[in-house]
C-alpha cells in the first residue's frame, strides 16, 4: 500500500500532510466512533469480557474496515444511488465470511466464544457508517486512512473497556504465551485464604455499559466541546 | 407450553438490549422521545418476526449441511452453511425494501408511523442477531422459530420504549454536564440490565 500510495501523493499532498494526519488522529478522540459517533456500539459491549477477545474482534473490524472502506471507494462511481445500501452490505458481508473462514481455521476456542458476534460485524454500525459517510465520497487513498482511523479508534475504546473488566472480574489478564497474569499476590485471594474477592458484577453484561459511561465521563470532563445540550 | 416459554425467555431473560446489546445504535440515536421510539419498536417486532422464519427455512432447506437432500439425495454432502451470512443479510435488506413497499401501498396510516424507520432497520444488529441465534440454536420447528423473533421483538420494544420514558423525565434532573445525554444513557441502560438479570434463571 505504501508504494501505491506514495506514487499518488507525490503529485499533491505528502503522505502525512495535515490534512491526513487529521482523517488518523480525529477518531481517536474527536469523532471517536464509540464515545462521541455512537456507532458500532453493540460489538463493542459483548465480547469485552477478555481482553483477548477484544482484541481479536478489533483486528477482525480493523481487517473488514480497511477492506470495505477501499472497495466501495473504488466502486464509488459505479454504484447506482438506490442499491448502494444492498451493495455495501454484499461487500461487507463477503469481508466477514474470510474473517469468519479465517478465525474457525486458526483461532477455534476465540472463534467459539464470539459466535454470532463475528456475524454481526456486517451490521456494525461504524463500517456502514464510514461506508455511507466517507468511502462513497473519497478516493481510496483518504478512505484507507479514514478506516485506520475509526478501527483504531474503535479499538482502544474496546480494550480499555476490556482491560478494566477482565482485571476487576477475573482478577487477572490471561496473555497468549504466558498464561495468566495476576496483579495481586496469589494468597490475597479469597479462594487461598486472603481478604480479596474478585468482583464478579464486571464479567456481567451490564457492566460493559457502565463502563462504557464512565469512559465517555472522563473523556467528556476532559474535552469539554463534547458536552452534549441534554 | 413451549411456545409460551421461548416468548418470555426472549422478553425477559433473553432480552436483546440487556443480555445481547444487539441493536444499541438505534436504540441509543432514537430513544429521546417516546413516540418515534416507539414506531421503531414496532417496525423491530415487525421484520424480526417476518425474517426469522423466512431465514429459518432458507437454513434448514438451503444452507445446512445436508439440507438440500430434499431436491436429491444426491445432494446429502453438500454444505453450504459459509454462505449464512450473505445470504441472511440478503433477506433481511429485501424484505425490509419489500415490507416498505408493500406497507406503504395498503397501509398508509401505518406507513405513516412507521415509514423513516423501516430502512433503518436494515442495519440494525438486532434483526441478523435474531437470525444468527436462530441459527446457532437450532429450534426444531418454523413455529418456534417465529415465536422467538417475535418475542425478542417484543423485548427490544419494550426496552426502548422504557429508555425514552426515562430519557424523557431526566431532561429535567440535573445530571453532571459530561454525561448528559450518551453517558447517562449508559448508565441508565447498565442499570436496567441489572434488574432486568433478576429473571435469570426462571423456568417456565
Amino acid at each position: 500500500m505504501s508504494t501505491e500510495t506514495a506514487v499518488a501523493t507525490v503529485k499533491k499532498e505528502s503522505l502525512f500532510s495535515k490534512k491526513n494526519r487529521k482523517l488518523l488522529v480525529d477518531p481517536l478522540d474527536d469523532s471517536n466512533p464509540i464515545t462521541v459517533q455512537v456507532l458500532g456500539i453493540c460489538s463493542a459491549l459483548a465480547i469485552t469480557v477478555q481482553l483477548q477477545q477484544a482484541v481479536i474482534m478489533s483486528l477482525s473490524v480493523l481487517f473488514v474496515m480497511i477492506g470495505g472502506n477501499v472497495i466501495v471507494s473504488l466502486l464509488r462511481n459505479m454504484i447506482p444511488d438506490r442499491i448502494r445500501i444492498i451493495v455495501q452490505l454484499v461487500v461487507v458481508a463477503s469481508l466477514v465470511i474470510i474473517v469468519d473462514q479465517v478465525l474457525k481455521a486458526f483461532q477455534p476456542d476465540i472463534s467459539e466464544k464470539l459466535s454470532v458476534f463475528v456475524g454481526l460485524i456486517i451490521t456494525n454500525c461504524i463500517i456502514m457508517g464510514r461506508l455511507e459517510a466517507f468511502a462513497l465520497a473519497n478516493k481510496p487513498g483518504p478512505s484507507f486512512l479514514d478506516a485506520i482511523g475509526n478501527a483504531m479508534g474503535y479499538a482502544w475504546i474496546l480494550l480499555a473497556v476490556s482491560i478494566v473488566r477482565e482485571v476487576f472480574g477475573s482478577g487477572a489478564i490471561s496473555l497468549p504465551g504466558m498464561g495468566q497474569v495476576k496483579f495481586l499476590p496469589t494468597e490475597w485471594f479469597m479462594s487461598e485464604g486472603g481478604f480479596y474477592e474478585n468482583n464478579n458484577l464486571m464479567i456481567l453484561p451490564p457492566m460493559a455499559l457502565i463502563t462504557v459511561g464512565i469512559i465517555i465521563w472522563i473523556q467528556r470532563s476532559r474535552n469539554q466541546a463534547l458536552i452534549e445540550e441534554n | 407450553m413451549e411456545y409460551l416459554s421461548i416468548f418470555v425467555k426472549g422478553i425477559f431473560i433473553e432480552n436483546m438490549i440487556f443480555a445481547y446489546f444487539l441493536g444499541m445504535c438505534s436504540y441509543l440515536a432514537v430513544s429521546k422521545t417516546v413516540k418515534t421510539a416507539n414506531g421503531l419498536g414496532l417496525a423491530v417486532i415487525f421484520v424480526l418476526g417476518i425474517t426469522v422464519p423466512i431465514n429459518y427455512l432458507l437454513e434448514n432447506y438451503v444452507l445446512e449441511e445436508g439440507a438440500l437432500a430434499w431436491i436429491d439425495p444426491e445432494y446429502e454432502a453438500v454444505n453450504l452453511s459459509f454462505l449464512s451470512f450473505i445470504m441472511f443479510i440478503a433477506v433481511i435488506a429485501s424484505m425490509v425494501q419489500l415490507v416498505e413497499m408493500i406497507v406503504e401501498k395498503f397501509a398508509p396510516a401505518l406507513y405513516g408511523a412507521l415509514g423513516i424507520f423501516l430502512p433503518l432497520i436494515a442495519v440494525n444488529c438486532s434483526i441478523l442477531g435474531g437470525a444468527l441465534f436462530m441459527q446457532d440454536r437450532q429450534y426444531p420447528s418454523i413455529g418456534e422459530a417465529t415465536v422467538f423473533g417475535l418475542g425478542s421483538g417484543v423485548g427490544w420494544w419494550l426496552a426502548i420504549v422504557a429508555i425514552a420514558a426515562i430519557r424523557e423525565k431526566i431532561r429535567y434532573s440535573h445530571v453532571p454536564a459530561p454525561l448528559k445525554g450518551l453517558g447517562i444513557t449508559f448508565i441508565i441502560t447498565g442499570l436496567m440490565g441489572i434488574a432486568f438479570m433478576s429473571f435469570m434463571g426462571i423456568e417456565i
